[in-house]
């Protein structure tokens, strides 16, 4: 099918697309399109109007600043995967972005997009939310900070209003020695995962975690945090045992049955996975996989 | 009729200035109004690959841009890659050779996205091209054939038989 009829805007900074909101009705931003250009073209969505935010100039940047990495809501997912930057700092985000689609949807898709669109598997997502990263939006009285835990309000909706746009989202950066690792399930390479697990491990001298960042996607409304499995680990050193042990409490999580899954294989994706990712995670944190080669 | 614009692009090298429906997709705009019909749509929501084209030298999906967000940009779709219309692009011959195609839907989509695969990375495993071709779907060859014809290609563009 083909999109329907609409009018198109093309705005070039951040204050005309926000007062082409406030003044528009039904109108619907554009940004990558990898999500809702396949909605156009499906007449799911029939907005009145288009507001492209591919010309908007300031929104595509990666920069460090203040012990944190601050990403701009334009900037393709192909540019933070050839970042060197985003490679150094952020190592599981480009670990995460080689399995976000393909290079051709990459090639547009935006990080502002795919936070904005919420898909409860969405890579991205699951990053911003382990990351407790912060969101700035553009509204008509200037700019606000949302922390990504209040962004999820329900199932694809996130805290902006109608008249805001998200304009960049601050990543804070663990300790330059960090292990990391995003790990995914899905049928075939590329398609949504069924389910995913995030870790992030930081330990002491001795080895024992300090802190620990497991977040899993897939399973709910939106990716969560496995709280009782990072108290588990908090503290501990860490062992195989320690983490067989820990993420059994990941079969717990609430999760949906659908047509992919039934709930009950999502939980055992999330024991398994979140297992899978702290044990590659540890083994980066200690260098164990220095010997191996990279992926990809 | 719709909301329209006037855009200015090029195409395979040659410069267009056309008048475009806002609604239209890139992919509609280039078959029906500049008739470069060997770019091919499937799917139409992105997930079958047919209509990759690249945009500034990137892949991307025709189906999932707008014509009018192509105005000031630089196209290549299939049409554009041999060099002269008697000639194939190694790529194409590799294909050719290596009876990479069966019947050829998926084709087109699949050697754009090579052509910036393999610029980018010249000297790709097998497993590298598997997953440079996953967002392309073919039906007919179980891909064992397109993978032998862009390991061949790749090793045909090392040899400098293309610029």
């Amino acid at each position: 099918m083909k999109p329907p009829p609409f009018s198109y805007h093309d705005p070039r900074t951040v204050a005309d697309a926000v007062a082409l909101l406030g003044r528009l009705d039904n109108a619907k931003l554009l940004a990558g399109g990898q999500s809702l250009m396949p909605m156009l073209n499906f007449r799911f969505v029939q907005p009145d109007h288009i507001i492209d935010l591919n010309r908007v100039e300031g929104l595509s940047y990666i920069r460090e600043a203040n012990g944190a990495l601050e990403i701009g809501a334009m900037t393709r997912q192909r540019d933070l995967e050839f970042s060197d930057v985003v490679r150094a700092r952020l190592p599981i985000m480009h670990e995460a972005l080689l399995q976000v689609g393909h290079r051709q949807t990459r090639n547009r898709g935006t990080i502002g997009g795919s936070l904005c669109h919420l898909d409860p598997a969405a890579e991205l997502v699951s990053l911003a939310t382990g990351y407790d990263a912060t969101v700035t939006v553009a509204g008509p009285s200037g700019e606000r900070q949302i922390p990504f835990a209040q962004f999820p309000v329900a199932y694809m909706t996130p805290a902006i209003e109608p008249n805001e746009i998200l304009v960049g989202v601050r990543f804070p950066q663990w300790a330059p020695r960090h292990g990391y690792a995003f790990v995914e399930f899905s049928r075939r390479h590329g398609d949504f995962a069924i389910t995913s697990a995030a870790a992030l491990i930081e330990a002491d001298a001795g080895g024992k975690i300090t802190r620990a960042s497991v977040t899993i996607g897939g399973m709910g409304t939106a990716p969560s945090r496995a709280r009782e499995l990072e108290q588990a680990l908090t503290g501990q050193a860490p062992s195989a045992q320690l983490f067989r042990d820990a993420c059994e409490s990941c079969r717990k999580l609430e999760a949906i049955d659908d047509i992919h899954a039934p709930a009950s294989y999502r939980q055992h994706l999330a024991a398994v996975l979140s297992r899978r990712a702290l044990e590659k995670a540890h083994a980066r944190l200690t260098g164990a996989d220095a010997a191996q080669a990279r992926p990809h | 009729m719709g909301e329209k614009r006037k855009i200015a692009l090029t195409v395979n090298g040659k410069r267009y200035e056309e008048e475009v429906e806002v609604r239209w997709t890139l992919a509609d705009f280039i078959r029906h109004q500049l008739g470069l019909t060997g770019t091919h749509l499937g799917c139409e929501h992105g997930v079958c690959g047919a209509c990759t084209i690249l945009v500034d030298g990137r892949s991307a999906r025709s189906c999932l841009m707008l014509a009018v967000q192509a105005d000031g940009h630089d196209l290549l779709t299939v049409e554009g890659i041999a060099p002269s219309p008697d000639e194939l692009h190694p790529l194409q011959q590799a294909f050719h050779e290596n009876h990479g195609l069966q019947c050829g839907f998926c084709t087109p989509g699949i050697l754009t996205t090579l052509i910036e695969f393999l610029r980018d990375n010249p000297d790709p495993t097998e497993q590298e091209v598997r997953i440079a071709i996953s967002g392309n779907l073919c039906r007919c060859t179980g891909y064992q054939n397109i993978v032998i014809a862009a390991l061949d290609a790749a090793k045909r563009l090392r040899a400098g038989e293309w610029r």
